[in-house]
């Protein structure tokens, strides 16, 4: 006894070289799509995990106009106390916030006592830092955060200018920085520890306590440049910047236009460019996919219904109604599209296990990461279905020729 | 009551520029669980008669009533569920799917054009098997059967949905002599036990005389119709 799906499957069988060399195809693009998503989604994820986990956090609130100038860090575009406390509340409402952490941001002169260079700095509070840029901490090469990440009266320098100006953990080392007013004030620190660079914004920036911060830029009020946001999901991060720009609202400056401003980490750092570069390759690779589906799926049925015309007479003479035909012709190429998902899905999976037994390792921007792939089993629905889909689109004029047959002239044929 | 009625039938096929008249003005009944041939050299215009017949091909004038149903006025799907329904097909190529059993063939139209059960159609199968003595053959697909063999099952597969009426196109031709007085042996065994109507064409002068009615056409015409020849 025999089912469509059986009979499909051995007129496939029928041709199986040919067969076998369109599977092949369709399963080289399935697999080079899930590889593809897979090791660029590893990538993606590793360095905006590394910009948001470590330097920008997911999400940050700025006074109005402060992100325009800020590689000069403006002290001038320093958010009020008054503005502070509202920004804290409208976080402190929001469900999707997990910390936040207030930062002073400035520039000052960094000397050793023997030379001296200039550095960007983060006066922040210690402790809402480690919880809003988790692997801050783990950027120490020397030094300890153990009691603290940083401490009063120590900073943290980056490590180029650590190396530069061969420093070393419990040196005494001097900032100094122009106050708001224009007038200059000096202070010094000891150093805590050396932090790894980064790729991106802030990357090689200095950390000093933020009340040492507001002491040396004699800041009468308390002051911050900006305030870091880290979500609970990351993948909400569009609502919740809207969340949040519409509870600040109300916040307006003299001029009457919104005080505040809220920006995802996308539009703080130009690996965003990146980012979004990656998705349209993903687009582009999908793309590629669906054209190698279709032009080998359709290529094979083609050639089946112009191989088997005498036989589609046949069946269509004893009485097989045409959307029989259809079906069977239709079934054909989706069998051919299951295959390729099939053989390319296992194959994938094995390409990403091997990936993650066996890594390996890039160097992006001075920095060496190791990538480590996963295959979502929504990835794999997707190209699953897009394969299909297109298989049975490819399938469908062939048996659409094949239901339609004239079965007199089907017969004829030689 | 005549089981197929032509009355002024005829046909005309347009060949490039020319009209090509293959059937001229036909009459004749056919009376239910007859053996009837249908005669003439190449070209006489049996093949276009049993195309008509079969509901695969319409009448350019005149009326067929097969099964008191006009075949011609049918459309093209209404004439695939009447051959469905009541019409059995015998072709001189055999025409099995070749990556189908002998036993897969003949429950080919039980399952893609009736739509039987599975155990209805396993024991259908098992008796058409029987029936033309291919119960050891199975298993076997078409390349690993004789012309003969494989005419048996075809036989069998026109069968197999009970059809009231099987047409045969030249169903001897592709085999040697002893092979075809045998399917035509098995033919008339068939209508006898199933008690189906069976019209099929020959131009072979020695097969014709198998048939109990013989039609004879030349150039489109019918010449002459012959008695019962049993």
């Amino acid at each position: 006894m025999f089912k469509v799906t059986g009979l499909a499957a051995r007129n496939l069988a029928r041709y199986w070289r040919r067969t076998l060399l369109t599977a092949g195809l369709v399963v080289l693009g399935v697999v080079a799509v899930l590889v593809f998503i897979s090791v660029a989604g590893s990538f993606k994820s590793l360095i905006v995990g590394q910009i948001t986990d470590s330097m920008l956090g997911h999400i940050q609130i700025h006074r109005r106009g402060y992100v325009a100038s800020i590689d000069n860090l403006p002290l001038n575009l320093n958010m009020s106390p008054g503005q502070v406390a509202k920004v804290e509340q409208a976080l402190a409402a929001n469900k999707n916030v997990e910390a936040f952490s207030p930062r002073i941001k400035f520039g000052a002169m960094f000397s050793n006592f023997t030379e001296t260079t200039s550095i960007r700095l983060n006066g922040v509070m210690p402790s809402r830092e480690a919880a809003t840029v988790p692997l801050l901490p783990k950027r120490l090469i020397a030094g300890s955060a153990a009691d603290g990440l940083v401490q009063r009266g120590k900073i943290l320098v980056p490590r180029i200018l650590a190396h530069g100006m061969k420093l070393k953990v419990g040196d005494t080392v001097v900032l100094v920085a122009t106050n708001l007013d224009g007038s200059v004030n000096g202070k010094t620190f000891v150093i805590q520890g050396v932090l790894d660079d980064v790729t991106g914004p802030g990357g090689r920036d200095g950390y000093v306590n933020i009340e040492d911060a507001r002491e040396l830029l004699r800041m009468n009020k308390p002051e911050v440049s900006e305030i870091a946001v880290r979500l609970k999901d990351p993948h909400h991060i569009d609502q919740t910047r809207a969340a949040l720009q519409k509870a600040l609202a109300g916040v307006r400056n003299p001029k009457g236009e919104p005080a505040l401003e809220v920006h995802t980490w996308e539009r703080l750092t130009p690996f965003s460019n990146i980012a979004h570069m990656i998705d349209l390759l993903d687009v582009f690779i999908r793309v590629m996919l669906v054209g190698i589906v279709l032009i080998a799926v359709m290529n094979v049925m083609m050639m089946a219904v112009y191989e088997r015309i005498r036989e589609i007479g046949m069946v269509a003479a004893i009485g097989t109604p045409p959307r029989r035909i259809l079906s069977l012709f239709l079934t054909e190429g989706l069998l051919l599209g299951l295959i390729g998902v099939a053989v390319g899905t296992a194959l994938s999976l094995a390409v990403v296990w091997a990936l993650n037994v066996w890594p390996v390792h890039f160097a992006f921007a001075r920095q060496v990461f190791t990538l480590a792939p996963s295959l979502p089993l929504i990835n794999i629905t997707v190209i699953g279905v897009i394969v299909l889909a297109v298989a049975a689109l490819a399938s469908l004029q062939p048996a659409w020729k094949a239901a339609r047959m004239d079965p007199i002239r089907a017969l004829r044929h030689t | 009551m005549s089981l197929v009625t032509a009355q002024s039938l005829s046909k005309t096929y347009r060949a490039g520029h020319v009209d090509v008249q293959a059937l001229k003005g036909v009459n004749f009944d056919i009376e239910p669980g007859a053996f009837v041939a249908f005669v003439g050299p190449s070209g006489s215009g049996k093949t276009t008669l049993l195309n008509m017949i079969g509901g695969l091909d319409k009448p350019s004038a005149g009326t067929l009533t097969v099964l008191d149903t006009d075949i011609g006025g049918l459309d093209r799907a209404a004439a695939a569920d009447f051959r469905g329904a009541n019409l059995g097909f015998i072709f001189q190529d055999f025409n099995l799917i070749p990556v189908l059993t002998a036993a897969e063939n003949i429950e080919y139209p039980l399952l893609m054009v009736q739509d039987w059960p599975a155990d209805r159609r396993r024991a259908r199968v098992a008796e058409l098997l029987e029936a033309v003595g291919m119960s050891e053959q199975a298993d076997k697909r078409p390349d690993q059967l004789s012309g003969g063999q494989k005419q048996r099952v075809a036989v069998a597969r026109a069968l197999a949905t009970h059809p009231k009426l099987v047409l045969a196109d030249e169903p001897t031709a592709n085999l040697d002599h002893d092979t075809a007085y045998r399917i035509l042996e098995l033919m008339k065994r068939m209508r006898e036990e199933f008690g189906t109507t069976f019209i099929f064409s020959t131009h072979d002068p020695k097969i014709m005389g198998e048939a109990e009615v013989t039609f004879t056409l030349e150039d489109g015409r019918l010449s002459d119709k012959g008695g019962a020849h049993v």
